[in-house]
């Protein structure tokens, strides 16, 4: 009697489907950017301002976590390689993670900062990305798009406590939005690789049209959407969007900051002094 | 013959919440047996449920214990789980182990703006509607945390999703 032990990392996506490499490589944009993020957040458990913001952050961790699971796994079907190798084994200039998620977690308002930023940036591509012709990216995003909801909502409402709390609060608040909106930029500038992939849409969702047959969404598509939703809140919260410059961003390329060199020495310390190690 | 492994499949519960059988919950979608080869289809509750590893061992064990030859167990993540799934019975026994089951239907993604909790969460404990959200995010990745103003308990609440 045997029973075959099946590795869930191989079961995660679509069974025996491999990507090609142009599928491969936006599998990493979207799976580093979930996979550092989710790093980030890490840390704040048992350090937030309350235990029900350990468990929020902490769980938000863990649905990212999940999704760069599911998105790197897909990647490394293209040449072979695991999820772990993936995470584990890339110097940072193999990261295709825009700069916003490798911001420092700052004070709290930063964060949360933060995760409005990238929260909303991902949720209007993961509705998009739903009408993928790329199966399993596909059902990824269907996934996905319903647990960045929750994202959205939470960063939504810490954004008008803190905006509409105490001075201080607001003042943090300020502050963080100064710093990490030149990030906001890079999240939606396109890239040749789209064009090799076709765009899933041209047009919003609200006015269906929809490009058939593409694989990837057009990051420049996301651009409006993302500023009605920010519009919207602060009207509510009286904030006003930063003016200023915007950074250089590289991320898609491979070009980080320090601090990316940081969150993976952290993350990938154990790995490399202890290759195979398991628990 | 597939009704019976499914039978056998539908035993095995969620590590987190004992009383639910992942039948339940709705994440046993598909049991098929082939010449005494045992194919089961599970799906997540959320991408990064970490009892599906536990789930996907259980299911090993049972239909090996049940006398299938072998086992393999797949995960799929279309179509995405819905608390939709989550089958009536299943709803009255989270009730009574302490758990508001979902209320209402999932809606889709973006469809209306942001989240809107209309529906009041009824007590497990006391059965009061007076009661108030906490924190959105739970004891683990699929609840919420809820108290009473009643009974002043504090609860877990199931989220549609």
């Amino acid at each position: 009697m045997t029973v075959d032990v099946v590795a869930l990392e191989e079961e995660l996506v679509s069974r025996g489907v491999a990507a090609s490499a142009d599928v491969a490589e936006y599998a990493l944009w979207l799976g580093d950017d979930a996979l550092i993020l989710a790093q980030q957040l890490g840390w704040w458990v048992s350090r937030a301002p309350e235990l029900e913001e350990d468990v929020a952050l902490g769980n938000i961790a863990l649905d990212l976590l999940g999704h760069a699971r599911s998105l790197l796994h897909y990647a490394g079907s293209a040449d072979g390689r695991t999820e772990d190798d993936l995470a584990y084994w890339r110097e940072a200039s193999a990261f295709r993670s825009v700069h916003i998620v490798e911001q420092p977690n700052g004070d709290f308002a930063h964060t949360i900062v933060r995760q409005l930023i990238a929260s909303h940036y991902m949720f209007e591509l993961y509705l998009r990305l739903q009408r993928s012709s790329d199966a399993t990216l596909a059902a990824i995003a269907a996934k996905a798009v319903k647990e960045v909801e929750y994202h959205c909502d939470h960063a939504r409402q810490w954004m008008l406590r803190l905006a509409l709390g105490t001075d201080e609060s607001r003042r943090r608040v300020i502050t963080a939005l100064a710093d990490l909106w030149p990030y906001v930029d890079e999240q939606f500038r396109d890239a040749p690789l789209i064009d090799r992939l076709g765009a899933v849409e041209t047009g919003t969702v609200e006015s269906g049209t929809v490009e058939s047959g593409g694989v990837a969404v057009r990051p420049s598509n996301l651009r409006e959407p993302f500023d009605a939703a920010i519009s919207e809140l602060f009207n509510e919260a009286e904030l006003e969007i930063p003016a200023g410059p915007v950074a250089r961003g590289g991320g898609r390329d491979g070009v980080h900051s320090e601090y990316l060199q940081y969150i993976l020495g952290e993350m990938q310390w154990l790995t490399r002094q202890h290759p195979g190690a398991r628990w | 013959m597939v009704s019976g492994a499914w039978q056998v499949a539908a035993t095995v519960v969620d590590p987190e919440i004992p009383v639910l059988t992942i039948e339940d919950l709705g994440i046993l979608r598909e049991v098929r047996v082939t010449a005494g080869v045992a194919e089961v289809t599970i799906t997540p509750t959320y991408s990064g449920c970490p009892a599906m590893d536990a789930i996907r061992d259980d299911l090993e064990r049972a239909l090996t214990d049940a006398g299938y030859r072998a086992v393999r167990v797949h995960l799929t993540l279309s179509p995405a789980w819905t608390t939709d799934w989550m089958s009536e019975a299943g709803k009255k026994k989270l009730q009574k182990y302490g758990i508001a089951p979902p209320t209402g239907r999932a809606r889709a993604a973006g469809a209306s703006g942001p989240i809107s909790v209309t529906m009041a969460v009824k007590c497990p404990h006391c059965n009061s509607l007076n009661t108030r959200e906490l924190s959105r995010f739970g004891s683990t990745s699929c609840k919420a945390l809820y108290e009473c103003r009643d009974c002043l308990e504090p609860f877990d609440y199931f989220k549609v999703i």
